[in-house]
């Protein structure tokens, strides 16, 4: 499956309920960048396998490649692994050149798990109370998402 | 004696160029402790080190190895050489047989005797192509590359360490190819046995990067803890006669190896995770599970392998022009607004000074640039004025790319001339002027590469 440029513009899952809450994908999942070139990849690994199918639902090609609009990948791939409760994402000239060309001082994009983590995810209030890793010191999360419900 | 040989050990010093001197002593002590066959790996060459170092050989025809292979070696060589662990590295660069006299002058100064150093050659693919080869290959670019090596794969280094090598020092191979070497030489696998392979392959995927599997690049506080992270071990594997293999770290280090550190590492830099493509065989990790054994002990499996690709996949470098940077801090009240109207004054000067600087990238350090674009879409979307005017703590970074070194220090000069012509409070300038490389990939029939192995 492959999004191809331009890229649609797909609806975050907002919509709240009292047995939902919205979640940066920080506090389901952990990932790490690297790069070949012009590309980008990312990882995408469920802290617990309970939110695998959550994360196949809702971190999807379509809004992957929206939240990286601005860096305009040609194309956005993902790779599952269900063994591994993993997922690669693939993102296809976003790097301005990449290490060899880019202006940015990240020149590697190895600061982009950042940003995929940002991604709002809707989660059952349940599992969230019962499994998510609690921000330190009582403070908003350092990645800037929604306070926890 | 058994048909089956023991498991092999391999331990890896050194997951770049730039990293720790002494991360291979903790390594090298627990392959001691554990007994058995073992062997040391250095990986030291980026995507674009091996052009750097064609840069220097050509200033110096003695120079154009890893240039700081003597910190890496000297605090292991000796343990090494006494006790029968052969070393092998990437960190001959553009010049292997330089680094294997630098190694020998070593092992002498230590009174170690004649070290056999094999070396492996054949990766420039520039002193083996004619014209006709090299227009069937290159890319969009027409200038002469500095440098196009291909990376070649894991059996010259097994077959320099079944001649007996205590050493072994290679240019561009593929990274895994570095621990696939050892176990071909150690447990004799067939050319053709794909799952061994790959499982190998794997497994030097896993090490090439030092500490990145045992906790390194991987501590994010109160979501991800890693124990002292300051001592963090680099990794050892034990691996199997059938290719599963055990991830483990060095004794007595800091860090951690668990599903989660393996799970980072196992898609680093991978693409497709069905067809990670070597030059030794075609990785498939569908079916790969994890065990964990215990207190950084985890048990890889399922790793499955098909045939080799036909071509070598070679990084050509060319000469890139220049990278200008130049960086101011503004703080206090209005700091951002401040920043901001000095990001419009370099540009301005520049737009008349230097038409040909473009784009010139400027980034608000503290308010947003890792993420943004050139352009500063992503910036203009995310923060906005609101929360930028609350900063009060922000760094302004100018870049450009340059052609020529003089107008590269245009725009160093220009971010220099703040501290006076720009706005209230300037402080703090930094800048750098940096030569670039640029790459190609190019895709070469193996036919018309020739790799060699030989022993010093």
């Amino acid at each position: 499956m492959t999004q191809s440029a331009p890229i649609a513009t797909t609806p975050a899952p907002h919509a709240m309920t009292p047995d939902t809450a919205t979640v940066p994908l920080a506090r389901l999942a952990h990932g790490r960048t690297g790069d070949k070139g012009n590309t980008s990849s990312i990882s995408v690994i469920a802290y617990e396998a309970q939110h695998w199918p959550l994360l196949v639902e809702q971190v999807t090609e379509a809004r992957v490649a929206e939240l990286f609009a601005s860096r305009r990948p040609t194309r956005v791939t993902r790779y599952l692994l269900p063994r591994l409760q993993a997922m690669n994402f693939v993102l296809h000239d976003i790097l301005e050149g990449g290490v060899n060309d880019a202006l940015n001082l990240d020149a590697h994009g190895k600061s982009l798990s950042g940003l995929l983590l940002t991604l709002p995810v809707l989660t059952p209030t349940v599992a969230h109370s019962v499994s998510l890793p609690a921000p330190q010191g009582g403070r908003r999360p350092a990645w800037g998402g929604p306070a926890p419900a | 004696m058994s048909s089956t040989p023991p498991p092999l050990l391999i331990g890896c010093g050194a997951g770049f160029s730039g990293d720790r001197w002494d991360a291979a002593v903790p390594v090298v002590r627990t392959l001691l402790a554990r007994g058995g066959p073992a062997v040391l790996m250095f990986e030291t060459l980026a995507e674009r080190t091996l052009a750097l170092a064609q840069l220097q050989r050509r200033q110096n025809p003695a120079a154009g190895f890893e240039p700081t292979l003597e910190r890496f070696i000297r605090p292991v060589l000796a343990d090494c050489v006494r006790h029968g662990i052969p070393i092998v590295g990437n960190f001959g660069a553009a010049n292997p047989r330089g680094a294997a006299a630098c190694l020998q002058a070593l092992a002498a100064e230590l009174g170690l005797g004649a070290l056999r150093v094999g070396v492996v050659e054949g990766d420039d693919v520039l002193a083996q192509m004619n014209p006709d080869q090299l227009a069937q290959v290159r890319g969009p670019r027409s200038d002469a590359p500095v440098s196009a090596n291909a990376y070649l794969g894991a059996q010259g280094i097994a077959a320099c360490l079944r001649a007996g090598a205590q050493v072994v020092v290679t240019g561009r191979v593929a990274d895994p190819a570095l621990a696939l070497g050892p176990l071909l030489a150690h447990f004799g696998w067939a050319d053709d046995d794909w799952d061994r392979l790959a499982a190998g392959t794997i497994a030097g995927h896993l090490l090439e990067c030092g500490a990145q599997v045992c906790g390194g690049y991987f501590a994010d506080p109160g979501l991800k803890d890693v124990p002292d992270l300051a001592h963090v071990g680099f990794p050892v594997l034990e691996v199997q006669a059938d290719g599963r293999f055990v991830v483990g770290k060095a004794e007595a280090t800091g860090g951690c190896v668990d599903e989660r550190t393996v799970k980072e590492q196992l898609l680093y830099e991978i693409h497709d995770p069905a067809a990670y493509l070597t030059p030794d065989v075609v990785a498939d990790l569908s079916e790969v599970t994890l065990q964990t054994l215990g207190p950084d002990r985890v048990l890889v499996s399922g790793v499955r392998g098909h045939a080799r690709p036909d071509t070598l996949k070679t990084t050509a470098c060319f000469e890139g022009g220049w990278l200008a940077e130049g960086e101011i801090s503004y703080a206090g009240p209005n700091a951002v607004a401040r920043a901001r109207l000095a990001a419009q004054v370099v540009r301005s000067r520049l737009a008349e000074l230097a038409p040909g600087l473009q784009p010139v990238r400027c980034d608000l350090i503290g308010v947003a640039s890792l993420f943004a674009d050139d352009a500063g879409t992503w910036a203009a979307d995310q923060y906005g004025l609101e929360p930028a005017g609350l900063m009060q703590d922000v760094r302004l970074r100018v870049a450009a790319r340059a052609s020529q070194r003089s107008e590269a220090e245009l725009l160093t000069r220009e971010v220099l001339a703040l501290y006076t012509c720009g706005p209230a409070g300037g402080g703090g300038v930094r800048s750098a002027i940096t030569p670039r490389l640029a790459s190609e990939s190019w895709f070469v029939p193996r036919a018309w590469i020739k790799e060699t192995w030989s022993l010093l």
